[in-house]
């Protein structure tokens, strides 16, 4: 019999593990051939696309639309296709919708889709009780009738961004008779859509692998598997991807973005996407309700100095609120960085550098890129024409509450997205007084915007939404600042096609020859 | 003893009673709604009216509180906002992933800072010198930065150890309870044990390297005090190796001062592990209470304190109890 000293068989042990992590015998799995991996910057929550938080989270719609399908499909450049529902429409006097519904659809389980989903889906998302945050849009048609695949139903209250809303947040198509069967908690543990993939495995924070779906009724997926590893931390996702272990990411700092996208085997898209830099104006100051100051702090911004020197080129200066790929842009609307003018203005008002108008300026701290720094080098440009903001670090979720109640600062930065592209989206809800989410509440705009809400003619309402954001611009009763571009990561073996919803969705990723 | 007992359970129930007013109200008083953070961009007063109440947020705070006891005393924490699932649940599913990191980086911590600890009691000036500087560095770098450190060593420059998560994804979890390492070392699954254990290694080593310079520091001292007592000066004119005189003789006085002083530690490692789980993508409490707060999960956030505060109650009861057991004085009074 061999005997082994316990000095040695420990020294043995520790040497085999050494000697496994060195020559990498502990597995690091890169990715498998049909299994694509993509390092996600938010986790999931919950499955229930309609309701909480998460509903509400423009990123997460990547997953959820992975798994369900909405009743209206997006392109990325944000037109509109057939999604579950292949024909939609008003009537001649918007009194009623019809919808058409697509045929040979089966849910996960193989169950076939039908017409009764649809509707029981909109019902309940219109329901109060549901939570559902997106309810007010859905809530605007009702009494649905069924003949065969055609749904007709009664307009509650026009909305012209109904249909709009049936391609973004909560606009899914759930299993009837499968959730009433499972309940909400059954649900979340095994959730079934119509979608390209199907729910395979879930651990909470850590990851979802999905698997395709055989029978999507638009074509097999380019990947058997996709998994989606929740990696909330930037430098952990720049690792992931250059370590090899995931093949896409996004949102990583410019800097690593720049510094990777050249490097062998990886590439890289960087896509303007549906979600722009702003600060709101408060008119509860005394202050902002002169127009030479906030007109001023207008024409004292640099915004191409800031994209170019701040976000290395990555963003796009904005005059309104709407970005050029939104319905309402228009690019005759422009706003001039003129110090001079600032300064102008401010002595109109009895103000100058040595004798400064004052007041806060809020904004966030890294939620968004160089959020903090954009707005030291905007106070920096600022105090030259003799305007001083001191600056007021918040949360996000404090930023919410302050606008929810009226009671941000005079000034306060935010992001502000828009992924249906339609200007009640933009400058609509941000702008529109009786809106929970405006900070400028004033009667004269309330009264140009109000009719537009309810424009039956939609080449008059796009109009109309230019002229008010003409006017928002010469009034200056908000401050645009930029749009964000979105940095997407990958492996040169695959390929992203961009999209401008930001939501990076699998379908939206295909295998290279590379 | 029962008396004692006793004493010690009515002064856990108080402590608990105070962390659960204490969060409570300064969840409260706090700035951020949940509420405000999930309303629609056309949201009308009674929609939002209708949020605050389908999440039990429209009562008083009074009225809050007292619902929440009452729950709580029936065994109930509350349902998510965020997951819209059971907190309890929640915290069960997560709690022993970051049970078994915590427990791992403790073990990791101990054999370092014990090997530290014994190469400088054995080591003369120059040694001993070496191991202080490299007990100051790893005491000097905060685990995150640890953690970041080792990514880029371990995950990036050298990919010997996966960068994120608890297993890997294509393994699944077919597990039949939440003890990954654990369930997979008990059931001789080794592909599995192999794989948890290597998702394990760099957030236990980055919570570990800290606590082992605190341990090598503190048991190093010791040691040097009891290798000049008389029961060693014994040993040692008895011809015993001085390698045996410090793990045999000395060790045992030694190991006392230093498990009270890891027990307090410990508590402070279970609350490292609320970053380090956020780098790692690890799946446990900490990770979870950030993406709780991030989203003002009110009934998630008060659960997870609540559960952080049993589990220090709790380490510090076994330390006093261990210590006491070590310690025939304070054993008998």
């Amino acid at each position: 019999m061999i005997s082994v000293p316990r000095r040695q068989t420990l020294a043995l042990g520790a040497s085999a593990v050494i000697a496994g992590l060195i020559g990498g015998r502990i597995p690091v799995r890169a990715a498998t051939p049909g299994t694509l991996t993509i390092a996600f910057n938010v986790t999931l929550p919950s499955f229930d696309p309609t309701t909480g938080t998460s509903a509400v989270n423009p990123t997460i719609q990547a997953i959820y639309r992975s798994v369900f399908d909405q009743f209206v499909g997006q392109k990325g450049d944000l037109s509109f296709e057939p999604g579950l529902l292949t024909a939609w429409g008003w009537n001649a006097d918007r009194t009623k919708v019809t919808m058409d519904v697509r045929r040979n659809v089966v849910w996960h389980d193989g169950s076939p889709l039908s017409p009764e989903d649809v509707v029981w889906s909109l019902t309940r998302a219109a329901d109060p009780k549901s939570g559902n945050p997106i309810q007010f849009i859905w809530s605007k048609i009702g009494n649905y009738k069924i003949e065969d695949h055609r749904i007709t139903a009664d307009v509650v209250s026009f909305d012209p961004t109904l249909f709009k809303w049936m391609a973004f947040l909560t606009g899914y198509v759930l299993p009837k008779a499968y959730y009433q069967k499972v309940g909400a908690d059954g649900f979340e543990k095994k959730p079934i859509g119509t979608g390209p993939f199907m729910v395979d495995a879930y651990e909470g924070n850590a990851y979802l692998r999905l698997v395709a779906n055989p029978h999507y009724w638009g074509g097999k997926p380019a990947f058997e598997t996709v998994v989606f590893k929740f990696v909330t931390d930037a430098t952990s996702r720049v690792a992931e991807i250059e370590s090899g272990s995931s093949d896409v990411t996004l949102e990583i700092p410019y800097e690593e973005y720049d510094r990777l996208k050249h490097k062998p085997g990886l590439s890289g898209i960087a896509t303007p996407v549906s979600d722009i830099g702003m600060i709101f104006i408060s008119n509860t100051s005394p202050a902002m309700l002169d127009p030479n100051v906030r007109l001023a702090a207008i024409h004292a911004i640099d915004k191409a100095a800031i994209v170019h020197r701040l976000l290395r080129g990555y963003g796009v200066p904005l005059a309104t609120l709407e970005a050029p790929e939104y319905e309402a842009y228009d690019p005759a609307i422009t706003v001039s960085y003129d110090p001079a003018k600032a300064v102008a203005l401010l002595k109109a008002s009895g103000y100058s550098p040595a004798h400064p108008v004052s007041f806060t300026l809020q904004t966030t701290r890294g939620f968004k890129p160089k959020d903090y720094e954009m707005i030291q080098a905007i106070v920096g440009m600022w105090r030259r024409v003799g305007i001083h903001a001191d600056i007021e670090v918040y949360e996000i979720a404090k930023h919410y509450e302050l606008r929810a109640a009226h009671k941000l600062a005079p000034m306060a930065f935010y992001n502000w997205g828009n992924a249906i592209g339609d200007p009640t989206t933009s400058t609509g809800f941000a702008m529109f007084g009786p809106s929970p989410h405006s900070a400028w509440k004033s009667a004269d705009l309330d009264a140009k915007i109000g009719p537009l809400w309810g424009e039956h003619d939609e080449a008059k309402r796009i109009a109309g939404w230019k002229a008010v954001d003409r006017v928002i611009a010469e009034q200056g009763l908000v401050i645009p600042l930029l749009q964000y571009v979105q940095p997407v990561l990958f492996k040169t073996s695959v390929a992203v096609a961009p999209n401008v919803s930001g939501a990076l969705q699998p379908t939206l990723v295909t295998k290279t020859q590379a | 003893m029962a008396a004692a007992a006793l004493n010690r359970a009515a002064m856990m129930a108080v402590t608990l009673l105070g962390v659960a007013v204490f969060v409570f109200v300064l969840l409260r008083v706090a700035p951020g709604d949940p509420v405000a953070m999930m309303i629609g961009p056309g949201a009308s007063p009674q929609d939002i009216a209708a949020l605050r109440t389908r999440y039990g947020l429209d009562g008083s705070i009074m009225l809050q509180f007292g619902l929440w006891l009452r729950a709580i005393l029936g065994g109930e924490l509350g349902t998510s906002i965020s997951f819209h699932r059971p907190v309890a649940s929640l915290i069960g599913e997560r709690l022993p992933a970051t049970l078994e990191l915590a427990l791992s980086a403790l073990c990791l911590a101990l054999l370092l800072g014990a090997m530290l600890a014994v190469v400088g009691t054995l080591s003369r000036r120059g040694g001993e010198a070496a191991v202080d500087g490299v007990s100051g560095l790893l005491l000097a770098v905060p685990d995150f930065v640890w953690s970041l450190a080792l990514v880029l060593l371990l995950g990036v420059a050298l990919p010997v150890l996966p960068l994120s998560g608890r297993i890997d994804p294509s393994l699944g979890t077919d597990f039949r309870t939440p003890f990954y390492l654990g369930e997979s070392l008990v059931t001789g699954h080794w592909r599995a044990a192999r794989d948890v254990g290597a998702h394990l290694l760099m957030p236990a080593t980055a919570l570990a390297l800290p606590l082992a310079a605190i341990i090598a520091r503190v048991l190093k001292g010791a040691l040097q005090e009891a290798m000049v007592q008389d029961y060693v000066l014994v040993a040692r004119v008895k011809g015993m190796s001085e390698l045996r005189l410090v793990t045999r003789e000395a060790m045992r006085n030694a190991i006392g001062p230093t498990l009270a002083l890891t027990g307090v530690q410990f508590t402070f490692l279970l609350g490292g592990t609320v970053i380090v789980e956020r780098i790692f993508s690890y799946p446990g409490l900490g990770n979870m209470a950030i993406e709780a707060v991030i989203n003002r999960d009110l009934p998630l956030i008060q659960g997870l304190v609540l559960v952080f505060g049993l589990l220090f109650i709790l380490t510090n009861l076994l330390i006093d109890t261990v210590i006491a057991g070590l310690n025939p004085k304070l054993r008998h009074g």
